[in-house]
């Protein structure tokens, strides 16, 4: 039974890896950010064109494409986002679009490739992230053996929580941003910079959702497709776990992450996706604010 | 790298040269022969499928560049489905009606086929079809040049059993109707074999999270996998496969669809020592394969391009098709298709030959062992080609055939 609790809870931490940028936009920002999946998967493409350009490691990329998600996070808020607050339908359409921007330009090569220039790394293929051999294979632990990678995911989302809380409730920036949340003309009023606030939040989002893709990269295969079906989970963890909450997202990702681990060894991972869809339904239904919520004052 | 002067250079001067020659054969336009090729340029699907489109384009360019078919410049009307089912049936409308062409190469999934299919029926259209897939389908209007179930698993379920000594299998697959008609298949041949098999599980397409059916693998007391797992799921199968623990040595994956383009992207050292069923693989060692090859990576001017069985029925394909044109009496589809029956040619994999009754083609079944390089080392191979059964899962036999050149009997088909 350990081997499947362990499985579900690594399920969660890569749902809440994914989720965590998502839960500050969103939440401290009203943005529907759709490009949210993109920008995992620029972090992992971060991870593959390191390898390729640099020769860096998995532990190299991890603060490269925190640093080039939070650029490009911090470019599409200056350019798009920021005209659109309080306008949250708009958002996603603007998002979307940017979503697919990003990918048609990771898939020609930024044009490169209308000249016959293929640059190795990008283009429509799949890549591949090589793992150190460390970070392969099982340990033993309890009797029972412990995929190692999945581990390294674990306690690397362990910490990025760990940052985003501490910024969040130990600097004087995080308080800005928790009052923003609470309700952003009353910040407004009491002379936060709430433009500033807003253009910081975004980059940091994005950056942790660069990270989220330097983990997915060793994981499964990087591709210009990879984020679109990663922010269905990311918003479904988000809205579950209630707006503006980072406790929500964290206990709704670990929730959604066990039902699946043990819906699927019961019965099969068909059916436990449907389970999860169908509770993420009922906490809709039954608490439409999701499990945790701030009451705006 | 191939980001350098020199290739931006060549690649330049081939435009200005393919410029007046495109304008040329417009120009003539009498002595040319439209084909339509319609794979997935974008989307998800665009990965494998790009790589079809260039190899369909290469044997036109090939055989162009030895006079054409009867004397006749090829010209490909391209058009991109765009891995949407439904755009296909749109294109693949128009390649038909409005380019009023003879002849349309494409399609890599099944779906796609289904989706075009009665476009090419009633219109009484031609339509080749490259890939590897499950059978069960007659049509007079598809040429089928890619393997059937019985030449990849009634080799391979015989020797996992008795040249591996596994008996219980775990049958694992994308949830969608090529894996399932392929475990249909295997259990048949499993039972028949004196083996068992344990479980028969899917996973969603695209899908990538395996930690919990590598965890029942793992518990199941089964000793080998077999693997029907498509698409980029195949990539995150393997790895997870590794990082819990398991051995090839001990639990081999013996696999349908991983060939060398999900083995390049999981990274070779999670695949070695599993094996693949397949009758083309890069690592066949022939003097032809090797020619093949390196003009492919030529064409598409990336060094370490990989080819792999969908591929290479791509380009054989067009080559049977052209043979076809030669003999035919007119180019027309009907009569390209009456004479494309029989039709030989001496392809990257070997000799390969359209069967005259189902239209489908005889392939040599092979089985390869994966190898640190991300090549396949040959280990296991039928010494001539064997004939297409589409029906094999019902029942249909070399001597007892359910799909004729007057269509499928329905009578034999008990489901």
């Amino acid at each position: 039974m350990l081997d499947v609790l362990f499985i579900g809870f690594s399920v969660g931490s890569i749902l809440l890896l994914v989720a965590l940028g998502l839960a500050i936009t969103y939440g401290a920002m009203g943005v529907i950010n759709m490009a949210h999946g993109e920008m995992v998967m620029v972090g992992a493409y971060t991870t593959v064109l390191s390898r390729i350009w640099l020769g860096g490691n998995i532990f190299v990329a991890i603060p490269l494409a925190f640093i080039v998600t939070a650029l490009l996070g911090l470019l599409i808020e200056r350019v798009v986002v920021r005209r659109l607050y309080g306008r949250l339908l708009d958002t996603l359409l603007a998002t979307w679009g940017i979503a697919i921007l990003i990918q048609q330009a990771v898939r020609l090569e930024f044009g490169l490739s209308f000249f016959g220039i293929h640059v190795e790394g990008l283009g429509p293929g799949l890549q591949n992230v090589a793992v150190p051999a460390f970070l392969q294979g099982a340990f033993q632990f309890a009797g029972q053996e412990i995929n190692i990678y999945r581990t390294f995911i674990i306690v690397v989302t362990l910490l990025v929580t760990l940052v985003t809380w501490a910024i969040l409730y130990r600097t004087s920036v995080g308080m800005q941003v928790r009052a923003i949340i609470r309700n952003r003309p009353m910040a407004a009023a009491c002379g936060i910079d709430t433009e500033r606030v807003n253009a910081l939040t975004f980059a940091f989002g994005s950056g942790l959702a660069g990270i989220a893709g330097v983990m997915m990269s060793g994981f499964k295969t990087v591709f210009p497709d990879m984020g679109s079906s990663m922010v269905v989970d990311g918003f479904m963890v988000v809205v579950a776990g209630g707006v503006g909450s980072l406790l929500g997202s964290i206990y709704s990702a670990g929730m959604l992450g066990e039902i699946n681990g043990v819906a699927a060894w019961a019965t099969n991972d068909i059916v436990a996706r449907a389970i999860v869809f169908g509770v993420v339904i009922l906490i809709i239904v039954l608490k439409p604010q999701g499990l945790f919520s701030y009451k705006g004052r | 790298m191939s980001l350098n002067r020199r290739n931006f250079l060549k690649t330049g001067a081939a435009g200005a040269v393919a410029a007046p020659y495109g304008f040329m054969r417009t120009a003539q336009a009498a002595s040319t022969i439209k084909v339509g090729v319609l794979f997935s340029l974008t989307g998800g699907l665009s990965i494998i499928e790009k790589s079809l489109h260039d190899a369909t384009l290469m044997a036109i360019s090939e055989i162009n560049a030895k006079g054409g078919a009867k004397g006749m410049m090829i010209e490909a009307v391209v058009e991109d489905g765009a891995s949407d089912p439904k755009t296909y049936n749109e294109k693949a409308s128009k390649l038909v009606i409005q380019d009023r062409v003879p002849t349309v190469f494409g399609s890599y999934t099944s779906a796609s086929r289904k989706a075009v299919l009665p476009v090419f029926e009633k219109r009484h259209n031609l339509y080749f079809y490259p890939t590897y897939y499950e059978g069960f389908e007659c049509s007079k209007n598809v040429v089928y040049t890619g393997a059937v179930p019985n030449q990849q698993l009634s080799n391979f379920i015989p020797w996992i059993i008795k040249t591996l000594g596994k008996k219980k299998f775990f049958i694992v697959g994308s949830n969608y109707i090529y894996p399932r008609e392929m475990a249909k298949v295997s259990k048949i041949l499993i039972e028949k074999n004196g083996g068992e098999w344990i479980a028969d599980e899917y996973l969603e397409l695209g899908h990538s999270e395996w930690g919990s059916m590598v965890n029942k693998i793992k518990t199941s007391g089964c000793d080998v996998v077999l693997s029907n797992v498509v698409g980029d799921s195949v990539v995150a199968f393997y790895r997870e496969f590794k990082n819990q623990g398991l051995t090839h040595d001990k639990l081999p994956i013996c696999a349908t669809v991983t060939s060398e383009i999900e083995i390049a992207a999981m990274g070779a050292e999670y695949a070695v020592g599993s094996f693949t069923s397949f009758p083309y693989f890069q690592a066949i060692d022939t003097d032809i394969n090797k020619a093949f090859i390196e003009r492919y990576r030529a064409f598409v001017k990336d060094p370490k391009a990989v080819t792999h069985h969908a591929l290479e029925s791509s380009y054989f394909q067009v080559f049977l098709w052209k043979q076809a044109v030669e003999k035919a009496s007119a180019i027309t589809p009907d009569a390209i298709r009456d004479a494309v029956k029989g039709q030989e040619f001496a392809a990257p994999n070997g000799h390969v030959k359209i069967e005259p009754e189902n239209l489908h083609t005889y392939l040599t079944p092979r089985i390869a062992q994966w190898l640190p390089d991300g090549q396949g080392k040959i280990i296991d191979a039928y010494p001539q080609p064997i004939k297409p059964l589409p029906y094999v899962a019902y029942g249909e036999t070399d001597s007892n055939p359910f799909c004729t050149a007057k269509g499928l009997d329905t009578a034999k088909l008990k489901i």
